[in-house]
């Protein structure tokens, strides 16, 4: 069975649609990225699964976790669920911490909350997270505040404050963007290796394909607040089907090769406000023609569990 | 003339005093320690490196924005004149800068063509109708609308606003231009094509490019030679094939690794500690407690930046392809 | 730590010396004392004698050493109007006016504060706007017409309170939530956008998202962060205590410091009004200094630059 199970997510902010209806399945112990442009809904997502969208969002669908539905669950099931059952960790690391209060409080919040564990043995506890995130001179940083930390230590601390509630979910919304490309290798390390060693499933949300791919199993690949594409990882990036995902791909500057102009997406996306009618990625997509805005794409398995969104994709499937 | 480079820029030394408060002591952070530089014309060199490495100092210092507490900065064969005399006014017209935060360089209130024709006015290049044919010229060479003249700011994309950007930056004809993360904040898709426009109008125009990027695959894209700096020094500098496929200083080779690519796997050099701190430099060689391969000597002695028989330039005492093999 | 109590020492002390001599100047150019308070008809020898006998023939900068000095030895020199001491003069109102800007602080505070985060939960709410809309009217309208309209309404229209005076605690109601009523709106209002930017932080969202309950949220998280700058607007108004009732005091004829003042405004009285200017200089600097240390206390990034000697 799913750890969670997203059915027909949609977000609107004042009217505005965000999100537009997702569908997610996360195994336990599974490591699912997700990728897409800002404003693709990728982070929405989670933040709307998890109640942490502010009050003039409108949140419908489902989401289930072991079975049990949370999306409309009073807060205090709610406030039990997240972190403790499904931790979230965010982009700015230093402004994702509070801060007036020292790193162990904050650690030691997360562990009176979800494990009842107080005093001594709760700092004891919140330096072996430390520990266990690499955190060196662990003891002394449980009094360090976050303005005394570079930005990858505190990334790590707030990895740490997600494990205080042993989650069986992480979601990692873009935890290495602000980071610099050596901190960055050594976060996504640290998470690979917290998911094989603790079992916990893993969500990581990154606007980078290169990131996700060295990280997950599986990917989702979202446009204008729809997953477009969804594979395991491996067969994504052999064959990307979904022009979106092909195009996203192609605008990658090669590592070796003859240099040459890169394929880019001609356009930008959509305004939520200004959607396309059909396919949201037709205007932008060089195989788009009329059909493409007759409605909106149904997924179509392409491949084992390989789908993708695009009219197209069932052509290529059936046989000629 | 001829054979002058069109940028070349000698040891240059930027310091910051740090000053704690009205009585403190002030604190010497040295944000770049003695880079030399050559661009050529019509050419592009890419600058790479992490936060705190002092690669937009050292760009900000070859446009005269700042002023070097040592070194040289000769554009065109002639040293850069103070900044504010109208010596340097007039020189400005022939480098442009290029920054991170398209939003932030442009003037809220002023509409697209307004923007790009301002240089021209405050230049003093052509008359009136001769700026409204140049600005429609350049509007069209960053693949903008002639509708879109008339757009302000906060009504463009992130996209179209950094072309309005280098319209504005190539409106006098620059000799030289400066990027400095020109694409850090764009999208993927929106990167490519700010990417390609860059390449385009450098072989329209012929301007030469100082590319300041922490994206190795970026620069790689854009450049014909690459600096990779470390702690206000360059390690390693050479053709961004040669670095990326042959890198010879461990600090490249670690960002080399660190680059996240699909199809890519596993095994790359995750280098431990923490970004560099200009304020507390090591001794020695800069990147020596981080370095996976450092020797005794990485700690005493710096290595100068040395040429390389295959025309890179590489700033490591084991920089030789037979003694990195053995120390890894 | 102690470099930076130094610093913000010296330049307190700085601030009080400046204000000392610019009542100084401002009060000698603005007339003559001696002519105002002898009458204008007075003969001219014993103008002559008033002005020797205070000090006013000699030269503005002989006055203005001989002033300093004697400020420095603390004597603040006597009331031309009756020849008492003038600290003395300025002492006996203290009690008064705090009678009146004590209550009214607890009003601001008690009522302000917790107006402002309730606003600011409630963002867009029908009560956030009323607060709002309360808040603006209370700061836009000025205390002496919000006074007399409460003496309209309460003292003459229902008869329940005295119209001004002093005596009984029936005297200070009206006075007291005059002054209380303003500071109120202030601090509802500045207390809710201090709230407002704080819940928008992305720690606000960590702390919901570690499943800290929203009540703990705002008491633990939200809170402590909104009272740095709040404590800013109320160290303000306790620097104000002595001197933020002149109007008010005025309008009810409150025996207090603020009175005092104007009437010895109005009669050049010069030591009086340098004491009074002294002590408000005084009260003022050393409710900013207790606040910077307050920013010490509460936000850990400024004790530890200055920990320093960053300030």
């Amino acid at each position: 069975m799913s750890l969670v199970t997203i059915r027909d997510l949609a977000v609107s902010f004042d009217g505005v649609p965000a999100l537009r209806g997702v569908d997610l399945n996360i195994p336990p112990g599974g490591a699912l990225g997700m990728v897409g442009e800002s404003g693709c809904g990728k982070s929405v997502t989670w933040l709307a699964a998890l109640g942490l969208l502010p009050g003039r969002a409108r949140v419908t669908g489902s989401v289930r976790l072991a079975g049990d539905e949370i999306l409309a669950a009073p807060p205090a099931t709610l406030d039990r669920v997240r972190g403790g059952r499904v931790a979230m960790i965010f982009q700015d690391p230093a402004s994702s911490l509070n801060p007036v209060h020292r790193l162990g409080t904050q650690v030691v919040e997360a562990l009176r909350l979800h494990r009842g564990i107080t005093g001594g043995a709760a700092r004891a506890e919140a330096k072996r997270l430390f520990d266990l995130v690499g955190i060196p001179d662990a003891a002394r940083r449980l009094d360090a505040y976050p303005h005394e930390l570079s930005g990858g230590q505190n990334q790590r601390v707030m990895i740490a404050m997600a494990l205080a509630g042993q989650p069986e979910l992480l979601v990692a919304d873009e935890p290495t963007t602000a980071l610099d490309v050596t901190i960055q290798a050594q976060i996504l390390d640290l998470l690979n290796r917290l998911r094989r060693e603790m079992g916990m499933a893993l969500v990581l949300i990154s606007h980078d394909l290169g990131v996700v791919a060295e990280t997950c199993d599986e990917v989702a690949v979202m446009y204008a607040g729809r997953i477009v594409e969804q594979a395991a990882a491996a067969s994504l990036f052999a064959r990307p089907t979904h022009p979106y995902t092909q195009g996203l791909l192609a605008a990658l500057p090669p590592i070796d090769g003859p240099r040459k102009p890169l394929a880019a997406i001609p356009g930008g996306v959509p305004e939520p406000w200004a959607m396309p009618p059909g396919c949201a990625f037709a205007p932008r997509c060089p195989h788009a023609s009329a059909a493409c805005q007759a409605r909106i794409p149904a997924h179509v398995a392409v491949g084992d569990a390989h789908s993708a969104a695009c009219i197209l994709a069932v052509r290529e499937m059936v046989p000629a | 003339m001829r054979n002058t480079p069109l940028l070349q820029a000698r040891d240059l030394v930027r310091r910051y005093g740090m000053r704690r408060g009205l009585l403190g002591r002030s604190v010497d952070i040295t944000a770049v320690a003695g880079v030399s530089l050559t661009l050529e014309r019509g050419r592009t060199l890419g600058l790479v490196g992490e936060s705190g490495c002092g690669k937009s100092t050292t760009g900000r210092m070859v446009l005269g924005l700042e002023t070097p507490d040592a070194g040289s900065v000769e554009f065109e064969g002639r040293i850069m004149p103070p900044p504010g005399t109208a010596a340097w006014r007039a020189m400005r017209a022939r480098m442009q800068m290029v920054f991170q935060d398209p939003l932030g360089a442009l003037d809220r209130r002023m509409n697209v063509a307004a923007q790009i024709a301002e240089p021209l006015e405050i230049h003093g290049i052509g008359d009136a109708a001769a700026r409204a044919a140049r600005v429609e010229a350049l509007l069209r060479n960053v693949g903008l609308r002639p509708d879109q003249a008339l757009r302000y700011p906060h009504e463009l994309s992130g996209g179209q606003r950094q072309r309005v950007v280098m319209a504005r930056a190539l409106a006098t004809e620059p000799a030289l231009l400066v990027c400095d993360e020109p694409i850090s904040a764009l999208d993927v898709s929106i990167q490519a094509q700010v990417m390609n426009l860059l390449v385009e109008l450098q072989a329209e125009h012929g301007m030469a490019v100082l590319f300041i990027s922490h994206d190795l695959r970026a620069v790689r894209q854009v450049s014909e030679r690459v600096a990779v700096m470390y702690l206000g020094t360059i390690v390693e500098e050479g053709t961004p094939d040669a670095l990326l496929h042959d890198a010879q200083h461990p600090y490249t080779r670690a960002l080399v690794s660190a680059i996240p690519h699909p199809g890519r796997g596993g095994n790359r050099i995750v280098l431990q500690g923490d970004p560099p701190n200009p304020a507390a430099r090591p001794s020695g060689c800069p990147f020596h407690p981080r370095c996976p391969v450092a020797v005794a000597r990485c700690s005493t002695e710096a290595p100068s930046l040395r040429d390389h028989p295959d025309g890179r330039r590489v700033a490591c005492h084991l920089a030789e392809p037979a003694a990195i093999a053995k120390a890894a | 730590m102690l470099r930076y109590l130094a610093t913000r020492l010296l330049r307190a002390l700085l601030t009080i010396a400046m204000v000392v001599t610019f009542a100084f100047v401002v009060l000698r150019l603005s007339g003559d004392p001696a002519l105002l308070i002898m009458s204008v008809d007075a003969p001219p020898e014993a103008v002559e004698a008033f002005r020797t006998a205070w000090g006013l023939d000699e030269s503005l900068w002989v006055q203005y050493v001989k002033y300093f000095n004697a400020i420095l030895h603390g004597d603040l020199g006597r009331s031309m109007r009756d020849g008492r001491d003038a600290i003395q003069l300025v002492a006996e109102r203290i009690p008064a006016t705090l009678a009146l800007t004590l209550p009214a602080l607890a009003i601001k505070i008690g009522i302000g504060v917790p107006a402002g985060i309730y606003a600011a939960l409630h963002r867009n709410s029908l009560t956030d706007r009323v607060v709002m809309t309360l808040a603006v009217m209370g700061f836009t309208v000025p205390s002496f017409v919000l006074g007399l309209l409460l003496v309209l309404v309460f003292a003459v229209q229902l008869g329940w309170l005295p119209s001004g005076g002093d005596g009984t605690w029936r005297h200070a109601v009206l006075p007291v939530v005059t002054l209380g009523v303003g500071g109120a709106a202030v601090l509802a209002r500045f207390t809710r956008s201090a709230m407002l930017e704080v819940l928008g932080q992305p720690y606000i969202r960590t702390a919901s998202a570690k499943g800290v309950p929203w009540h703990a949220v705002v008491r633990g998280h939200a809170l402590p962060n909104a009272a740095i700058p709040t404590v800013t607007i109320v160290g303000f108004m306790v620097g104000s205590l002595i001197a933020g009732a002149v109007v008010v005091e005025s309008v009810f004829s409150w025996p207090g410091v603020g009175r005092l003042l104007v009437v010895a405004v109005a009669n050049r009285d010069l030591a009086v009004v340098q004491c009074i200017l002294l002590l408000v200089a005084i009260t003022m600097v050393s409710s900013n200094f207790v606040v910077d240390l307050l920013y010490g206390a509460l936000d850990p990034r400024l004790r530890q630059s200055r920990a320093g000697g960053a300030g």
